[in-house]
């Protein structure tokens, strides 16, 4: 049997869970989940890649929505099948009783526990809201289509 | 009658004019719901099923 060059497996998961550290990090007090935010944002911000954390630039306003956005149900804990570590938020983002008129396309889930950093960026086709509901569904929490995944 | 939130407040939805409509690609499925008023949008609602996610290649980012 020959030896395969590879990032493991369990590594990628255990990413998603900090259980390593390269460099300077925060020191973690307690073995909880952290918490995180989904925010939206405007079609004339530029977030992308090189968005570090959350920002209130580009940031939508309105009524019924909070600067920061909505807090991420986070009940599933990262896992991995075959050699792809996935997390998903568990349920739906919601942001209900709204009036968003700025045409918005984009969510950024940040890590609100850790001085708001950024994770990830979503983008999806120009809405806007108007004294209404704006919902927000995952794709299934799988290895191939799960929202965030280390492959 | 059902009633709808709007701009305007609670209203009976037999009041207003109901458009819908959906856009579905590759990287969503988003299905809208507006509520009229004299030609006036008092109500939009959306629903968005995203279908596209990011993807951080492991192996790819170690062979740089």
């Amino acid at each position: 049997m020959a030896n395969t060059q590879a990032m493991t497996t369990s590594f990628k998961t255990e990413l998603l869970t900090a259980t390593h550290n390269f460099g300077t990090a925060p020191t973690r007090g307690t073995g909880t989940a952290d918490t995180f935010y989904a925010a939206l944002y405007e079609t004339t911000a530029t977030l992308g890649a090189g968005t570090t954390a959350y920002t209130t630039s580009g940031e939508v306003t309105g009524a019924g929505y909070s600067a920061g956005g909505i807090a991420v149900t986070n009940a599933t804990a990262p896992t991995s099948t075959g050699t792809t570590a996935y997390w998903t938020p568990s349920s739906s983002l919601m942001y209900t009783g709204v009036t968003l008129t700025t045409p918005f396309d984009t969510v950024l889930i940040y890590n609100q526990t850790q001085s708001n950093k950024a994770v990830s960026v979503h983008t999806f086709g120009s809405q806007t809201i108007t004294a209404g509901t704006f919902i927000l569904t995952m794709p299934a929490n799988t290895n191939t289509t799960a929202l965030l995944r280390l492959a | 009658m059902a009633l709808v939130t709007t701009t305007k407040g609670l209203m009976e939805e037999n009041l207003l004019e109901k458009r819908e409509g959906s856009i579905d690609n590759d990287n969503e499925y988003t299905r809208w719901i507006e509520f009229w008023l004299d030609g006036e949008l008092v109500h939009r609602s959306v629903h968005v099923e995203l279908k596209r996610n990011v993807l951080a290649d492991g192996m790819a980012a170690m062979l740089g």
